[in-house]
């Protein structure tokens, strides 16, 4: 118990024996992996591995059948709910650019930083310095500081999708869920999310899910492989890619 | 200086333009009733300003239903019972105003309680007697209703079309309740013959004049409200619920409070138009419950472009206005004609009257960026995500 309990507050987040049914289909099959602080993490798989579902369990979406899921060593996460997880400090990014289309660009941060969100504190809520400050160190780390007042609506595919790590950054949380970032992307507009990301991993845990093999590449991190609704290989890139296991479901096709 | 500036940004271009309309109605109408000869075109009669009365509560309930629906995509097909409620406790005390005037001259019970031969008041008629008690009441009923009704529904994640079939079904139930005589509130009659308020004789112009006043005023207040929750942060929240109620979630708002706070407070606002709208037509029954009247309201804020308040009063006072005119001038086929009006706004502008205005007026100033608040018309990015 007690090595346990030292090795829970090392971690990020912390999955142990999830399983998720739907109506007898097993989204999630005994899944266990960690996220240690300061990590950035690659989840890969084929469609339908449980990529999503697992996010779902994280951020208080799904509810698990069975399983532990603790954030920071000692949240449990299956008994919150989405508010309260990202109050937290875990952030999520959805797979389609999911923003506030008819708020300013400015305003989308405004709404995602990190504060009192209760409503009463929203209805008397004054705009102050260190929040202008806050924004726009955000909106240069997305490279957005130049259309602050654009609608989000009127923004490109990728710019919105950057928009929206921008909001997980004004949250400030402690992980970062990312799904799918560069689906849709051009090939530059990639490489330019490969190094936003790299920065933002900086001083944050993050977790993508990606389909994009040259991307997971660029980021060179620690990949975890998923299958069936558990995890079929972790390590580095060029390691799973080698496993046969893994070429036989994924990559070898 | 400051103050004019910070008041120019909570009204807006149009909204001021809204306020002025409303200060000239304000001014005019008393005047040319008064004063303006009956044989003058530009006299205004009694019955008319109780009809213009009449249109500014409606607008208040279009404006009710303007920031629920407008800005936090709540579809509430049941505004109605709101308005009816308010109406129904300003209905309660201007039945105990009248004492032993009724026809029955029972100095505690209305005449139709006497008919039904009770003996003593029910319990929930107890304090009506005092105006203040009723006004609290006013706030106190509707507003309580919409936070139960919603707290359950909210809770429940109840959205979209399910939640408005809902708000449907409650005005239903509470228009065959009211319908029955065991309820105490006048059963299919409702409440009528009133007499007086404050004092002040009902039937008297200068009472008729005093409560249109107070209706323009009402809605002035009650824009200045809804414009101050809007423009507020809690606004932006609304409006992000509206477009994209998970990424809200997920980004730490509690959903369901918002939508509860801003159901509410327009609630209230609906049960005040209601009980404003009771003293001046002397009658309130279990039809304002029917389910038509709250899907008409809703047809109201569409037409005058949702997302805007402003369109929402042009909506209600425009709406009502051309449903008078088409009764008087075209009495055989009037409801064809306002069928015609709601399809044409439907087919060829989307955003209502406001929204055909602003566009008329951003291509001929094509600097100025308006009406950007207003939702837009692709809302599939929710059922996407």
């Amino acid at each position: 118990m007690n090595t346990l309990s030292k090795e829970l507050t090392h971690t990020v987040l912390y999955l142990d024996g999830i399983s998720v049914s739907f109506d007898g289909f097993k989204a999630l099959n005994d899944l266990s992996f960690v996220v240690v602080p300061g990590e950035m993490r690659a989840i890969i798989g084929p469609n339908g591995a449980g990529k999503t579902t697992m996010m779902d369990v994280i951020t208080g979406k799904t509810r698990p059948d069975v399983g532990t899921a603790l954030f920071a060593g000692q949240h449990d996460l299956t008994k919150l709910d989405e508010a309260s997880i990202a109050q937290l400090g875990i952030g999520r990014k959805f797979q389609r650019p999911t923003v506030f289309e008819s708020h300013t660009v400015r305003d989308n941060i405004v709404l995602a930083l990190a504060g009192k969100r209760t409503v009463f504190d929203t209805l008397f809520a004054r705009a102050t310095e260190e929040e202008a400050d806050r924004i726009d160190r955000v909106l240069d780390t997305i490279r957005l500081a130049d259309r602050a007042g654009t609608m989000a609506a009127d923004l490109s595919h990728g710019q919105k999708q950057w928009l929206e790590i921008g909001m997980l950054l004004a949250q400030d949380p402690s992980l970062l869920l990312v799904d799918e970032p560069v689906a849709g992307m051009t090939d530059a507009e990639t490489v330019q999310t490969a190094t936003l990301l790299k920065e933002i991993a900086k001083d944050h845990s993050v977790v993508v899910v990606e389909h994009d093999m040259s991307f997971v590449q660029d980021l060179g991190v620690m990949v975890t492989v998923l299958h069936e609704g558990s995890v079929l290989a972790e390590g580095s890139l060029d390691r799973v890619s080698a496993d046969e296991r893994v070429i036989d479901v994924y990559l070898g096709r | 200086m400051m103050m004019t500036a910070r008041f120019l940004r909570l009204t807006g271009t149009s909204g001021l333009i809204l306020l002025a309309c409303l200060a000239a109605a304000a001014i005019y109408v008393p005047v040319a009733n008064q004063f303006i000869p009956e044989t003058s075109l530009f006299h205004v009669s009694t019955a008319s300003v109780v009809v213009f009365g009449k249109y500014l509560c409606f607008a208040m309930l279009a404006l009710s239903i303007d920031l629920v629906w407008g800005y936090c995509g709540i579809l509430s097909l049941g505004h109605g019972a709101f308005f009816a409620l308010g109406g129904y406790a300003m209905g309660m005390h201007l039945m105990r105003e009248i004492g032993p005037r009724g026809v029955y001259g029972n100095p505690i019970l209305p005449d139709f309680m006497v008919f039904l031969n009770w003996e003593e008041l029910p319990w929930f008629w107890h304090g009506f007697d005092m105006f203040w008690f009723a006004m609290v009441m006013v706030l106190l009923v509707p507003g309580a209703l919409a936070f139960v009704f919603g707290f359950l529904a909210f809770r429940s994640r109840v959205t979209g079309v399910y939640l408005s079939i809902i708000t449907q079904a409650m005005t239903f139930a509470l228009m065959l309740a009211f319908f029955r005589n065991e309820m105490g509130f006048g059963g299919n009659n409702g409440l009528t013959d009133f007499k007086d308020v404050l004092g002040f004789d009902l039937q008297a112009d200068g009472t008729r004049i005093g409560l249109y006043l107070l209706s323009v005023l009402a809605l002035a207040l009650m824009f200045l409200i809804c414009r101050g929750i809007v423009l507020s942060r809690l606004g932006k929240v609304l409006i992000a619920v509206r477009d994209a109620e998970s990424r809200t979630r997920f980004i730490g708002y509690r959903v369901e409070h918002y939508k509860l706070f801003v159901f509410t407070v327009s609630a209230m606002m609906a049960g005040v138009a209601g009980a404003l709208y009771v003293p001046q037509i002397g009658i309130i029954n279990p039809g304002e419950f029917a389910p038509a009247n709250s899907i008409e309201a809703v047809v109201w804020v569409a037409v005058g472009g949702r997302g805007t308040l402003v369109g929402a009063v042009i909506g209600g006072i425009g709406v009502n206005f051309g449903k008078s005119y088409f009764t008087g001038a075209l009495p055989e086929i009037w409801l064809f004609a306002l069928g015609g009006l709601f399809v044409v706004v439907t087919l060829f502008m989307p955003k209502g009257i406001l929204g055909v205005l602003s566009q008329w007026r951003r291509k001929t100033a094509p600097a100025e960026t308006a009406a950007s608040t207003a939702p837009r018309t692709d809302e599939k990015a929710e059922e996407r995500a």
